[in-house]
Parts: structure tokens; C-alpha cells; sequence
């Protein structure tokens, strides 16, 4: 056989040893907008190269425009995962800088919820690890339950998603009794469900051969590298906002923090699925307090902060006092006073902060939000020299990146 | 928590005596102003005394003062202290027209996207940043968004003054009180339709149609 066969390559052309792959902007494994160019020699990944801000919204900009209360709607669409824990965050910046002391039953409830959301959270997160290591069941299974925590909020502010749950000062109304009835329906099955998700997944051994080493970090770096929630805790740091900086009476609960120790991806799954069950723990421990109120106690759902509580709408229509606040809140006449202030919350990525700034305006002279997706997204590169293209996948949906909350 | 926030600025005063500025107290969190040339020496020396330990980088983000001359951009610095769990926060300043600050990426790798979040927003220049190029915004835009040149609403609308923010004087219509509007000399007023006499009609009109 001759040599004419063979495909003639133009000169200097086999130099070029590695190939670039773009994976994203939309790309099934991405799980939102955001692109990664890889370079790849073989399947192996030389560098990768971030980019973001697809979706990007100019939400800061746009918070300059807005009083404090239409902010909230902003701060949704943040980390969607879970959004009432962006809402809570920001009314509580809000509320820090106003000065509004919110009662015991307001910060319980507020606990309740942020905790259902950091389980929608990280349930997400976890089966979707799942499904791009290819086990497709858990994450079906565990949808059930997030339709119920959705329907928790349903009866609390009437939205899914984007929640807008919750006002400055505590909630818009009480928590009716199917919100409770759903509340004790999610307690008493979830545990049941999420034992067997774990069955499914921790001692699986294709699931553990995928993750065990796939996108390690040592905690230096981590720490370097600004991470900080479950990433930060699967490499072994301790930090918590919920108890090194309490807020919403997170000091009157017992839990525990989980760590793990080399800050890859099964041990991010790992502290994930241990935090879902202290979020349990928490929930129940918040709920018995909330069911020790009893009679007057029990229907305290908002601060006494008539200048920056928007009042309920049928009061407004039938009430004097409260169509006077409504109207001063609504037309910026409450007193703002000016300051700085940085709040965060434990977010179901990491500290979530949020830097305000007020000049005695109605609006925030500037507001910046401390994303934590942004910050540690920043390592992928780092997180996957060296590793498969496989690993490129599931390193990015262990990390749990949100789009949203990326790009803000 | 042996750490205090006096023992940091009494700490800081004993290094850098009086270059620092404006000691505040915030809502507890120590706040402080650093010339802008120290910013590095000032996160070198929190970062590595062995007492105070500020390795974690929570945050970073510029601010636009337009009316402080020669001060228009400020850069906020939010550092943590894990071990001793206390926070410090500092600003320095810098000129609009000239915005070169001292990058902060050798010390914290997270500061590497937050500076260029930074520069996309406010054009601030940070000397030394490995890939100081735009993050969120399209690499073509040739402006800085995030600086208080660039109004939101659309300026065609009036109903949105600053002053209805809490900003600025109020504008004139909000003095004036009630609005009088005084008849335009020249033309007559129509009378209304229905009234005898009325034709409807101005008197520039053509009267032909009269005649159908």
C-alpha cells in the first residue's frame, strides 16, 4: 500500500498538540450560563479559562435606584436555589442599619425557613452531582420533597422561586396552620428520604470512584481562594456565619458544624448531606420553640416598627394609621439614617454578605453584594489541572455554581 | 476573642502611626483610612503580625464620591480574622482621573476576580494585577458603569427626581404650591359646546364647511 493514502497535513500543523473545548455557555453541564475553555491535551485538562456574566443584571446599579424594600426582589434572583435566605439576609442588613429589634418568634420562623431553604439547597446540589455522575434516581426522588418546601412557602409569601418571602421588620402575614401541616409532613418524611438517598450515593462505589479525588483543595488554599460555606467546611475549615457571627438567634440552637478533610468533591457531598440533616435538627428545634408561644405571643409575625414595616393591605384600606405609614414608607418620608453596614448570612453557598451604604437617602447611596459563587468560582482552574474532562463536570456541579448568584 | 478592636488600632497606630485615618466604630466593625500608596503594606502587616491574622478576604468593592476632589473613588477592603473571628475594614482613596492602587493578588488569590469586577465597574487600575480585564461586562464597553456619572432611569422622565429619593433640593414645581394656570392672552377661550352661540369652530378655521 502506498503512502499516497494517507491525509497530506499542511506543514507546521501537528505542533499544536492540545485542543480547546468550549464547554458552555449553554451546555447541558453547566447548569446555567456561564462558559469554561478548556484546553485539553488528550482528555486531560491543561489550563481552564472562566467566563461569566451572561446574566449578568446590574443589580447594584439598579439597587441605587430603589428603596429598601423593592431590594428584596433583587436579591431573589441571586443564588434561585435559595432565594428566602438572600431575602432574610437582606432584611436583616436592613434592619441592622434602621435599628429594628425583631421578636423571638419572628427570628424562629426566619430560621425555619432559611433552613428549609438551605435543604432545597444543597438536595439540589447533591442529586445533581448525582445525575452528572451518571445516577439519575436520587435526584427524582428528592424533587418530591422540594415541591414540598416550595409549598411551604406557597403558603407563607404565595411564591415558589423567587420568593420575595418576609418584610423589613419580620413577615408579611402568619404562618397559617397548612403552613404548619406541611411543615410537620416534611419533618416526619423527609428523614426517611434522605437516608435513602444517602444509600443510594455514600457507599456506592462507581459514585465513590468518581468523586473520591476529583477536584481536591487543601484548606490554605481554600482559604486563599476566599471559600467559604460547605466548600470551605469539605476542606476542613470550621467557619460558619450561623455561629461565628450569630444572627436571627442562631446562638439559642444546638447544631453541629460538619467537616471534612480533603476538600473534594465527595467530601463536599459529604458535609452537604450532613448539613441537611442538621438543618433538620434545626427546623425541629425551631419549631418546638415557635409552638411554645401561646396565645397573643403566638400571633407576633412582624417587628413593632411602624416606619419601616409595610403594613398588611387590608389594614391599609381600613385602618388610618396604617394608610399613613404606607404612604410615608412607599413615598420614601421614614427617616433613613446614614451609615455603613455589612451584614452576611450563611447562604446555601457560603457568606453571603451584603456592604451597605446609606447617606440618609431613600435609596442605598451603594450596595454591594459579597457573592460567594463569584469568589470561589475563581479556583476552578486550579481545582481541575491535571484532571479528566470528566471531572471538569462534576467538579463544577460539586461546587454548586449558580449562575444567578455569579453574576448578580 | 482576646483580639479587640483596640488592640488592633493601637497595633496599627504603633506601625504606621499617624498615615491612618478616621478610626470608626460602625456597628462594631473597625473602620479605618489608608493612604492609597499603603494599602499593600497595610494588608501585609494585618495579614502577617502574628497576632492579628487577617488572612481571609472577605470582600472587596470600589465606591464613587464625584464631590470629594481628587478623593472620587473609594476602594473598601473587608478582612477577617478566622481564628479570632473579628472583622476590619478599611478604605482608601483615590483620583478619578488616575486611578492606580496596588493590586492585592499576591496576598489573597480571591482578590483576583474582585479586582477585576472592581475595574469593570469603576475603572479602577490595580498595578500589577495579572489579567486586569473586564469580568461581567462585555470586553467591548468603553465606560465604567458603576460610577455616579452614569444615571439609571431614563433622563426623559421627571417623575423620578433625585429629590424624591431623599437627594438634592427640592425641584421648583414641589415649591411652588398650588399651580395656577393663567389663561394665554391672545386666545380666546371656546365656549363650550351645547351653549347658544356656540359654533364650534376657531376663527382661523375655514368656513366652508358651513355651506354642506
Amino acid at each position: 500500500m502506498s503512502t499516497d493514502h494517507h491525509i497530506k497535513l499542511p506543514e507546521g500543523s501537528i505542533e499544536k498538540t492540545t485542543t480547546t473545548l468550549n464547554m458552555g455557555p449553554t451546555h447541558p453541564a453547566t447548569h446555567g450560563v456561564f462558559q469554561n475553555i478548556l484546553e485539553l491535551d488528550g482528555e486531560r485538562i491543561v489550563s481552564a479559562e472562566q467566563t461569566v456574566g451572561y446574566i449578568h443584571r446590574a443589580f447594584e446599579k439598579l439597587a441605587e435606584r430603589r428603596p429598601l424594600y423593592q431590594i428584596t426582589t433583587l436579591t431573589d434572583r441571586l443564588n434561585y436555589c435559595s432565594s428566602p435566605i438572600n431575602n432574610m439576609g437582606w432584611h436583616m442588613t436592613c434592619e441592622k442599619l434602621l435599628g429594628v429589634k425583631t421578636p423571638k418568634r419572628v427570628d424562629y420562623l426566619r430560621i425555619i425557613i432559611m433552613e428549609l431553604a438551605r435543604i432545597s439547597d444543597h438536595l439540589i446540589c447533591n442529586s445533581v452531582v448525582g445525575v452528572d455522575s451518571g445516577a439519575f434516581t436520587g435526584f427524582l426522588y428528592v424533587m418530591q420533597y422540594r415541591e414540598l418546601i416550595y409549598e411551604i412557602y406557597e403558603e407563607i409569601c404565595g411564591s415558589r422561586l423567587t420568593t420575595n418571602i418576609g418584610r423589613i421588620g419580620g413577615f408579611e402575614r402568619n404562618f397559617n396552620a397548612t403552613a404548619f401541616e406541611k411543615l410537620e409532613r416534611f419533618l416526619a418524611e423527609y428523614p426517611g428520604v434522605l437516608k435513602e438517598f444517602e444509600n443510594l450515593f455514600t457507599r456506592n462505589r462507581i459514585f465513590m470512584e468518581r468523586t473520591i479525588g476529583a477536584g481536591p483543595i487543601s484548606s490554605e488554599r481554600a482559604l486563599n481562594y476566599g471559600f467559604t460555606g460547605p466548600n470551605l467546611r469539605a476542606a476542613g475549615v470550621d467557619y460558619d456565619v450561623r455561629v461565628h457571627t450569630p444572627y436571627s438567634s442562631y446562638e439559642d440552637f444546638e447544631f453541629e458544624i460538619p467537616v471534612g478533610k480533603t476538600g473534594d468533591c465527595y467530601d463536599r457531598f459529604l458535609v452537604r448531606n450532613q448539613e441537611m440533616w442538621q438543618s433538620l435538627h434545626l427546623i425541629r428545634q425551631a419549631y418546638r420553640k415557635v409552638q411554645e408561644f401561646k396565645g397573643a405571643d403566638a400571633e407576633i409575625y412582624h417587628a413593632d416598627a411602624p416606619a419601616y414595616y409595610l403594613p398588611q393591605k387590608k389594614d391599609v384600606y381600613t385602618k388610618m394609621e396604617a394608610l399613613i405609614w404606607h404612604f410615608k414608607i412607599v413615598m420614601g418620608e421614614t427617616e433613613i439614617p446614614p451609615g455603613e453596614v455589612y451584614h452576611s448570612v450563611e447562604g446555601g453557598n457560603g457568606e453571603l454578605g451584603f456592604y451597605l451604604i446609606s447617606d440618609g437617602g431613600r435609596t442605598p447611596y451603594r450596595l454591594h453584594f459579597r457573592r460567594p459563587c463569584f469568589i470561589y468560582y475563581q479556583a476552578y482552574s486550579e481545582l481541575t489541572k491535571g484532571a479528566m474532562l470528566s471531572d471538569a463536570v462534576i467538579v463544577m456541579s460539586s461546587l454548586n455554581l449558580i449562575a444567578g448568584e455569579m453574576d448578580a | 476573642m482576646s483580639l479587640t478592636n483596640e488592640t488592633i488600632k493601637e497595633k496599627l497606630i504603633g506601625k504606621f502611626g499617624d498615615q491612618l485615618s478616621n478610626f470608626e466604630e460602625p456597628y462594631g466593625l473597625l473602620t479605618f483610612e489608608a493612604p492609597k500608596d499603603l494599602n499593600l503594606k497595610v494588608m501585609q502587616f494585618l495579614y502577617d503580625d502574628p497576632e492579628l491574622r487577617f488572612q481571609f478576604l472577605t470582600d472587596l468593592c470600589a465606591v464613587n464620591y464625584p464631590d470629594r476632589s481628587g478623593q472620587e473613588l473609594a476602594v473598601v477592603y473587608h478582612l477577617h480574622n478566622l481564628v479570632d473571628n473579628i472583622r476590619v475594614r478599611f478604605k482608601i482613596f483615590a483620583p478619578v482621573e488616575k486611578p492606580d492602587i496596588f493590586t492585592a493578588t499576591q496576598l489573597y488569590s480571591s482578590a483576583n476576580w474582585m479586582e477585576r469586577e472592581t475595574y469593570d465597574f469603576f475603572g479602577v487600575n490595580f498595578v500589577g494585577h495579572p489579567n486586569l480585564k473586564r469580568i461581567l461586562n462585555v470586553d467591548e464597553m468603553d465606560y465604567f458603569p458603576l460610577r455616579k456619572e452614569f444615571p439609571l432611569e431614563d433622563q426623559t422622565r421627571i417623575d423620578k427626581d433625585d429629590a424624591m429619593f431623599g437627594r438634592g433640593p427640592l425641584p421648583e414645581a414641589a415649591n411652588r404650591g398650588p399651580v395656577e394656570t393663567p389663561m394665554p392672552a391672545g386666545e380666546p377661550a371656546l365656549p363650550a359646546s351645547g351653549t347658544p352661540g356656540a359654533t364650534g369652530q376657531r376663527q382661523d378655521w375655514p368656513n366652508d364647511t358651513t355651506k354642506v
